[in-house]
């Protein structure tokens, strides 16, 4: 069986989320029972020479969730497709995050999305078995998104905005460091993931992100999509995103 | 059915197709969707004696109609190659080029040398890369530089030889008559045009190297004409390459005067377009009533 393909997937729905992202499902059955979460697809807005990397946020039997925010006129494309409109998805890619620990005490895991980095944490709580937390940052009340599908999971859930106009005033590292669980997943801007990061380091609980980059094939032939990471013996090497990640143990990534 | 059979320097490939050097790695990628029998050859990445990191990301950036890149290089060497790739890919029933770059001429010979006993069946010398400090390129914009690094590594190579020639010179035509006289097999064109974009709102440029390799349809034209010109001025054959996306700019390219044709951004926007390219291909021959694809080769019939 093919690991990922193509597949000309219809929208079944097409939902507005705030100003600039956009939340739609899509039929897949070919590609929907291969995915797992935190791999992400590969869509070809019309007309355009490059495909843009979309985590999935959520997996259904035959359907597969993209929720994405509008970047550039790709993005932009892709958004002004209609329920009815087919898209061109190559998926699924990349590797997911680890959510079994047969030889671990993982009872509680703690998600960490931020901003656009939000979505493909929904689709690992869905699917981890134990204690959810989420922690969820946004620049401000209108950017939140996805807090309702977090809860309707059975997570606790605590958002955080930058200027304080929702939740918590700050940073997701406030709610977080008052927070105790076994594994943390995170997704969003470079700074939050070191931030992260180090807080799971200095518990010594394990931490699993997920990384964005500009990307061209998405299986790794092209080598495009280079990330600085660290070997066991502290040597720096470029991994690439589509292929070795998009999840990475946060110990291996080299934050700048 | 048409033959679409082509012959490059002695070697036979069931067709014109090979997948473009940096594009599809070494095929295990693409081999997860077809098997790699569906191409003519396969171009590996470009392969350096020791290991190289590559360049600091971003190494992508899209433009109109195509897309810049600046990987530089980035590959595990050629003993890695040949320890962990060569032995599956030489299994796949498609023909393997292997394409060596270096940073000086000594490197370009002990690579060749190198791979004279192994199962590659043609080697594609790359003085064209326009990503990295030294070598690559440097040896590809003069006839002295091409014809004195050519004839070195001619002298230590056993294998079919294959020139790739950079668009970034005055005239290619030229340049391609120095290969042959140096005793090049084949060449191959166009590697990427240099090109560079810039973010407006940090005034950085895109890619991290500045500047990176334009291809994709935008280079299409370009690629037709270079080839054309090449096919007018030498008798070796000709692997043209630069922006073919569909059959049509196959039989195109073919028309222009190469004898087969290298497939390379395509694979990103669709990772079926070599499929697509070489059905399209042959329903374009049977409708035609050409009995072989090497017929459209030089086929154009210029004003």
């Amino acid at each position: 069986m093919k690991p990922y393909d193509v597949e000309a997937c219809k929208i079944l729905r097409r939902t507005v989320l705030g100003a600039d992202c956009f939340d739609v499902m899509v039929l897949a059955p070919k590609l929907a029972p291969l995915a797992r979460p935190g791999q992400f697809a590969n869509i070809l807005p019309r007309g355009k020479t490059l495909r843009r990397p979309i985590s999935i946020c959520g997996i259904g039997k035959d359907t597969l969730r993209f929720v994405f925010q509008v970047r550039g006129e790709g993005t932009k494309e892709l958004a002004a497709l209609s329920v009815g409109d087919t898209m061109d998805v190559f998926g699924p890619l990349g590797n997911g995050f680890p959510l079994d620990f047969p030889n671990l005490k993982i009872r509680r895991a703690a998600f960490v999305g931020g901003g656009i980095g939000t979505p493909p944490m929904l689709a690992a709580a869905a699917a981890f078995p134990g204690e959810k937390l989420a922690v969820l940052g946004f620049r401000t009340k209108a950017a939140v998104l996805l807090e309702e599908d977090f809860r309707a999971l059975g997570c606790k859930v605590a958002v955080t905005t930058d200027d304080g106009s929702y939740g918590v005033h700050g940073l997701v590292t406030v709610p977080l460091s008052e927070e105790s669980f076994d594994v943390c997943y995170a997704c969003g801007p470079a700074p939050m993931l070191k931030a992260v990061a180090a807080l799971c380091a200095q518990r010594k609980i394990p931490c699993y992100v997920s990384l964005e980059q500009r990307m061209a094939c998405g299986v790794g032939a092209c080598l495009g999509c280079a990330t600085p990471l660290r070997w066991p013996d502290g040597t720096v090497h470029y991994g690439h995103v589509c292929k070795d990640g998009p999840v990475f143990s946060a110990a291996d990534v080299v934050f700048s | 059915m048409a033959d679409l059979s082509v012959n490059i320097a002695g070697v036979t490939l069931q067709n014109p197709l090979i997948g473009a050097s940096g594009t599809v790695g070494f095929g295990r990628e693409y081999a997860a969707l077809y098997p790699l029998s569906t191409l003519g050859g396969i171009s590996c990445k470009g392969l350096t004696l020791k290991e190289r990191p590559g360049n600091p990301p971003p190494r992508i950036a899209e433009t109109p109609g195509g897309m810049l890149n600046s990987v530089g290089l980035q590959n595990p060497g050629v003993e890695a190659f040949l320890k962990e790739e060569l032995p599956w890919l030489s299994a796949q029933g498609t023909v393997v080029i292997a394409n060596i770059a270096g940073s000086c001429e000594a490197d370009y010979c002990a690579m060749a040398e190198r791979l004279n006993d192994t199962a590659v069946d043609m080697i594609e010398l790359n003085i064209s890369c326009p990503n990295v400090k030294e070598g690559g390129v440097q040896f590809g914009t003069s006839c002295e530089s091409v014809g004195a690094i050519t004839k070195a590594v001619r002298a230590h190579c056993r294998k079919p030889l294959i020139v790739k020639l950079s668009p970034n010179v005055s005239d290619i035509a030229e340049i391609a008559a120095a290969a042959e006289s140096a005793g090049a097999d084949a060449v191959s064109l166009i590697n990427t045009l240099t090109g560079m974009r810039i973010d407006i709102r940090t005034r950085r440029p895109i890619l991290h190297n500045n500047t990176g390799g334009l291809s994709g349809p935008a280079v299409f034209p370009v690629a037709v004409r270079m080839v054309w010109q090449v096919k007018n001025r030498v008798k070796i054959p000709v692997i043209g390459m630069g922006g073919i996306s569909t059959w049509q700019d196959a039989v195109e390219m073919m028309l222009a005067g190469a004898d087969a044709f290298q497939v390379g951004a395509a694979f990103f926007t669709d990772p079926y377009a070599p499929v697509k390219i070489l059905e399209g291909l042959n329903a374009y021959l049977d409708e035609n009533h050409i009995e072989h694809v090497r017929d459209l080769t030089g086929g154009v019939k210029p004003w």
